[in-house]
């Protein structure tokens, strides 16, 4: 489900019996045009008119870099909760035999089909100081509801998915032998794991973890409702470009939300260069 | 085959001690991050009783959201199911220079986030924007009415169908295409007869999640439609507006609608996966 594209080897120029090829280009390349390329064209349209120096005075201010660290550090803490459930979650989807493991299996998805803003409302009244999480944290003095903690849970729960949906299929066809044949050498279980089974899964993990990163640096419903919005503390990138654009200081918003592209852009790459590599690695074991 | 692998020993981490453990590890972290966040909207609409949520949740201004919402869902699912096919075609039954490139672009919405996708449409249609001036002098309003909230909508979701569609019909191939057109079958007929029937299934799932996420798109709605309550809120904006405003009752029992939405999309993923392990002549494993 996640960049499947990137796992499909794309053949070479061949001619085709099948009509309608210019009608349904035509249609795609349209559509993409007016939906998706008219609108990032006249963003990066509009930061350019910016100026860089001012450009740089805006990035560079307190609040914004303030904002930026808060959100890369809350990331990271949500993808490396990510990272480990989710290799946990699909080693017990793939492995194991328990009664409800199809319906865990759809639970996965919940975060993906949750609206953001409803798994916001549910998080913030789990951690409010009289919710169910809230409550017995409180006591032990841990404020997550308001405060960074807060917002790397919103993320960890938007971005669930991605690990577990890249790792599984990879983990499914992964061949008993390799395992077998080490085992038959005398290698442990934990040496198994750490020198035949991890590097077979390791491309797919980093690209769902790259993704879950991502998604993270993205997010705005979930966080914006338990975040508390505090500049400096608890303020987002993405909630500042918002607060920039109420405030009508477009040029700010504008610089904010290319920058923000930049990023996406760049993990985008990371991910293709990882899936890439995989396919290669695959490809060159068949 | 099996009695010589059990010969030797059984597979990592199949130690009776160990995958309980892990299995109930993740079963209990499951409950904390997944089932608490879902239980707790139902629990909290709920908590005084099925009259107080129907009254919580028949607000009008609650209500004006939900007709917003299935409007431009009703809106944006057929038109990305167009795109998604036609996107789907052009990919998997050509082979053209860029076809890579085409497909990274239809991904694209995806990586970018949504609240970046809104200030984009601000910089096309807004006062300030590109074609802001030519829209106020034919006195068209788009910004912060409900075509914003659809185009933006549209953004956030194209590539959901299309995704969806393109592993399966590039395991699927071309040869039933070929065979239907070498047949004397128009490229329509070809479409409708041959190939929406082999990928049925991923497109209605497709189209669940494309309006799943149209239903609850809040990042990039919340920049272009101005919130006005009443006139521009959608569902997820509503759930905000509301809880500022402490309605938590009511923004609990807005919140059911999207979850019961969410909870129905997984549910026809859950069927469509079953009928398709069902029926040997839509595999997805050959797509895996």
């Amino acid at each position: 489900m996640l960049s499947s594209f990137g796992f499909f080897p794309l053949g070479r120029t061949r001619r085709s019996v099948i009509p309608g090829f210019r009608l349904s280009l035509g249609l795609t390349l349209t559509y993409l045009a007016l939906i998706v390329l008219l609108p990032i064209c006249a963003l990066l349209l509009k930061s350019a008119d910016v100026g860089f120096a001012r450009y740089i005075a805006i990035i560079t201010s307190p609040r914004t870099l303030a904002s930026f660290q808060v959100t890369f550090a809350t990331a990271a803490a949500a993808t490396l909760f990510n990272a480990v459930y989710g290799l946990a979650l699909a080693w017990v989807l793939v492995r194991y035999d328990f009664p409800g493991k199809r319906l865990l299996d759809a639970l996965v998805d919940v975060p993906f089909a949750l609206p953001t803003a409803v798994a916001g409302l549910a998080l913030t009244t789990l951690f409010a100081k009289n919710g169910w999480f809230g409550a017995p944290l409180a006591q032990w003095g841990i404020q997550v509801a308001y405060a960074p903690a807060g917002i790397a849970c919103a993320m960890a729960f938007t971005s669930i998915p991605f690990v577990v949906r890249t790792v599984q299929p990879v983990l499914e066809d992964l061949e008993p032998e390799l395992e077998e044949a080490a085992a038959t050498l005398g290698a442990t279980d934990a040496r198994i794991f750490r020198s035949v089974i991890f590097p077979a899964l390791f491309p797919a993990f980093l690209a769902g973890a790259s993704l879950a990163f991502a998604r993270s640096l993205g997010e705005f419903g979930a966080v914006v409702f338990i975040a508390g919005n505090q500049p400096f503390r608890t303020e987002i990138v993405a909630l500042l470009a918002y607060i920039r654009l109420e405030e009508y200081d477009y040029a700010a918003a504008a610089a904010i939300a290319v920058t923000l592209l930049a990023v996406a852009f760049v993990m985008l790459l990371v991910v293709n260069i990882i899936q890439a590599w995989h396919q290669r690695h695959t490809v060159g074991e068949d | 085959m099996a009695q010589r692998i059990n010969r030797y020993r059984v597979r990592v981490g199949d130690a009776p001690l160990f995958r309980v453990g892990l299995t109930g590890l993740v079963l209990a972290v499951t409950a904390l991050v997944l089932i608490a966040p879902l239980s707790i909207i139902f629990v909290e609409a709920f908590r005084r009783g099925l009259p107080a949520y129907l009254d919580a949740l028949a607000r009008p201004d609650t209500l004006h959201a939900l007709g917003l919402t299935l409007l431009v869902a009703l809106v944006c699912v057929p038109v990305n199911i167009g795109f998604g096919i036609a996107a789907a075609w052009t990919v998997t039954k050509f082979t053209f220079p860029g076809r890579s490139l085409l497909l990274a672009l239809v991904e694209l919405p995806f990586s970018i986030s949504p609240i970046i996708a809104g200030v984009a449409y601000l910089f096309v249609y807004g006062g300030q924007g590109l074609l802001g001036p030519w829209l106020a002098e034919h006195d068209i309003k788009i910004m912060f009415a409900v075509p914003a909230i659809i185009l933006a909508s549209l953004f956030v979701t194209a590539p959901f169908v299309v995704r969806e569609l393109v592993p399966l019909m590039m395991a699927q191939g071309r040869d039933e295409e070929e065979a239907a057109v070498t047949l004397g079958a128009s490229g329509f007929q070809t479409l409708r007869l041959v190939t929406l029937p082999n990928v049925k299934l991923a497109l209605l799932y497709g189209a669940a999640l494309c309006n799943a996420r149209v239903m609850g798109e809040f990042g990039a709605v919340s920049v272009v439609s101005g919130n006005i309550r009443g006139q521009t809120s959608t569902m997820p904006l509503q759930i905000e507006l509301l809880y500022q405003d402490s309605q938590v009752l009511a923004a609990f029992a807005a919140a059911t609608v999207l979850a019961a939405v969410a909870l129905f999309t997984l549910v026809a993923k859950f069927l469509i996966e079953r009928a398709e392990a069902h029926s040997p002549t839509e595999s997805r494993d050959a797509a895996g």
